[in-house]
């Protein structure tokens, strides 16, 4: 309180205030330029944060995975090769499967899909149920994904013809969008028993495992220890961990924030440059006001001061407003764009908002800087005479 | 008595482009402590120039100008700042009050610069303005709501703030009719008066009549000093 009593009563802040409020117009539309630029800046980063955490968000829990196929010349993954990840430490879940394309028919209507075989217990791990339950092992049961579901028009119940075989749907998934595991959507997933019906050539052994980590920071160790474990002598199985998705997400929207930012920048420069100008006519014209009051007793530090406050004023007044009309504007524009706020309420966000008042105030200080220093070399005669 | 004011041999050149206008050639003077000095002259004689020196606006191109014994070639601009807050109050034939101001806080502008705390300064500028024979009920009007002759008054009132031991005035009557500009004139008399060291540029003959002495210019010399 004490120091918003001095700073009132600072003869530099009560001119200042004084001489902005005369000219209202032009105080306002240097104001606007600010403003602008300080949202521009700050909504930028702001928008371009929360679409990484959205994205992020959507894809994170997928971080967790490891994905394992033959290495190439291999054909497939042993049960030995299943047995060999089970002894390494910190994995929650082994999830082998086997794989193929596949059209799956409904009478005349006909999807190319993908069917799999795998353990219902291991695919409840990877996606939910949106209707029915999972299918039963040694029965001609299975469940199909939401896109399939929908083109052929299927509900439990309903018979599909795969590979010749008619198998009874007794589940549906719920969407999956992008998967970097499984791909759900366009998929029908069946036992190994009547997998291996459907396709008895094929062996038994396994077209990829999915390995879901207990500790998502662990899935660096897990991966080396498993090519430890399986590519000791040669090259047996590719690992892929689904994290590095996440990193390149990360530098992904780094990139897009800093670019938006860049654009926020832009604008603010323009603020400054018209702030530079608002300052510049204010001094022309209050010349003979300068002059009059060199006259009486000012000093060049005095007129330096009063107008780098006015500057200031403007720029702490313009980038508060800024600031807060961020707030309000990228809260809207989240909501409408991702219906969840709470994306807003991050660190990074806030940090955002105070960088871009910050560079607000700042550029009101530069541009108000040049004309500040002209005002205050006047000469006073000089001052006084124009007219 | 004390030399309040020397000028020794001063001129002043405007360079306006290539030509030169000599305004002052070689004025030489000396002004004591209590002092009513008028300067005369004609139009473009070099009054203005001179007294503009005086008050520490402008310096002279050659010669020497002492205010209270301090030469005012020879001091830095705060200085020069100082000697203008604190030793001169300067009235001008055109008010030069800032117009978007109230008359009692031009009053308190040179206090403002003298680091005077508002409740003070106010009380004084209002003490000033009705010592100035202002109606209080003009304190809070601005300039363009005020007559010439209260304008004036203001501006005498503003001089005065920091109590100033030297007071110039250019040519305060030359903007107000003569009625108003005696009753002016006579409250400039009356702080000469009080103990202010006083110099009126004029090229009324009949305000010279209240000053102790008369320094006539013509063509920026000093033509016979004394009465
Ligand atoms: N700033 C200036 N630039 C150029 N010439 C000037 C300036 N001020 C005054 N002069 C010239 O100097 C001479 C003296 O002017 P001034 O001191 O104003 O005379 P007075 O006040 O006696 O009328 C005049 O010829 C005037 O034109
Ligand atoms: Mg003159």
């Amino acid at each position: 309180m004490k120091v918003i009593e001095s700073f009132r009563n600072n003869m530099y802040t009560q001119l200042a205030e004084r001489n902005l409020k005369r000219q209202k117009v032009r105080t306002i539309l240097a104001a606007i330029g600010i403003i602008i630029g300080v949202m521009a800046i700050s909504s930028m980063g702001v928008l371009g944060n929360t679409l990484k955490l959205s994205v992020e968000d959507s894809f994170g829990d997928i971080g967790d995975r490891l994905i394992i196929y033959p290495a190439a010349g291999e054909d497939s993954i042993t049960e030995r090769q299943v047995g060999k990840i089970e002894r390494i430490h910190g994995i929650e879940q082994i999830i082998p499967f086997r794989i193929t394309g596949e059209a799956i028919e409904l009478r005349d209507e006909v999807y190319y899909g993908i069917a799999y075989g795998i353990d219902a217990d291991k695919l409840s791990h990877l996606i939910d149920l949106e209707d029915g339950r999972f299918f039963k092992s040694g029965s001609t049961e299975c469940v199909v994904g939401h896109r399939v579901a929908s083109e052929l028009k299927l509900k439990t119940g309903s018979k599909v013809e795969v590979d010749g075989s008619r198998l009874r749907v007794v589940g549906i998934l719920k969407e999956q969008g992008m998967g970097f595991d499984i791909s759900a959507d366009g998929s029908i997933f069946t036992s190994f028993d009547m997998y291996e019906k459907l396709y008895p050539e094929e062996g038994d052994d396994f077209d990829q495992v999915v390995v879901i980590v207990e500790d998502i920071n662990q899935v660096d160790v897990v991966k080396d220890d498993i090519d430890e474990s399986l590519n000791r002598k040669e090259k047996t199985v590719e690992i892929f961990a689904t994290n590095i998705i996440n990193e390149e997400i990360d530098t992904a929207f780094r990139s897009i924030s800093l670019f938006l930012m860049g654009i926020g920048s832009i604008s603010l420069l323009v603020a400054g440059v018209s702030i530079l100008n608002v300052m510049l006519m204010s001094t022309m014209e209050r010349t003979r006001e300068i002059g009059i009051m060199k006259a009486v007793g000012a000093s060049r530090n005095d007129v330096l001061k009063m107008f780098l406050y006015e500057a200031l004023f403007l720029g702490i007044i313009a980038s508060a407003a800024g600031g807060i009309l961020t707030v309000g504007g990228s809260l809207g524009l989240i909501y409408l764009i991702t219906n969840d706020i709470s994306y807003f309420f991050s660190l990074t966000t806030i940090l955002y908002i105070c960088a871009g008042v910050v560079f607000g105030i700042a550029t009101s200080l530069i541009g108000g800087l040049y004309p500040a220093w002209k005002a205050s070399m006047m000469e006073p005669m000089a001052a006084l005479r124009y007219e | 008595m004390n030399r309040i004011v020397e000028v020794q041999d001063v001129t002043r050149v405007y360079q306006m482009g290539k030509t030169s206008v000599h305004a002052l050639n070689g004025v030489s003077f000396s002004i004591k402590q209590g002092d009513f000095t008028t300067i005369m002259g004609s139009s473009g004689s070099g009054k203005s120039t001179l007294l503009n020196m005086i008050g520490c606006l402008d310096k002279p191109t050659s010669g020497i100008v002492r205010i209270n014994g301090v030469d005012i070639q020879k001091v830095n601009d705060d200085e020069l700042t100082y000697i203008r807050r604190n030793n001169i109050g300067f009235i001008f034939q055109q008010f030069n009050l800032i117009p978007t101001l109230t008359a009692l806080e031009n009053v308190e502008i040179p206090m403002i610069f003298n680091r005077i705390p508002p409740k003070q300064r106010q009380k004084k500028a209002l003490k000033l303005l009705e010592d100035a024979s202002l109606d209080p009920e003009y304190a809070t009007h601005k300039p363009n709501e005020l007559s010439g002759g209260q304008q004036q008054r203001v501006a005498i009132a503003r001089a005065l703030a920091n109590d100033p031991p030297i007071i110039l005035a250019d040519e305060p009557t030359g903007n107000l009719d003569s009625k108003t500009g005696k009753g002016v004139m006579e409250l400039l008399s009356s702080l000469n008066k009080q103990g202010k060291t006083l110099i009126v540029v004029t090229h009324d003959p009949q305000i010279s009549e209240y000053s102790h002495n008369t320094i006539r210019l013509q063509d920026g010399e000093v033509v016979n000093e004394g009465d």
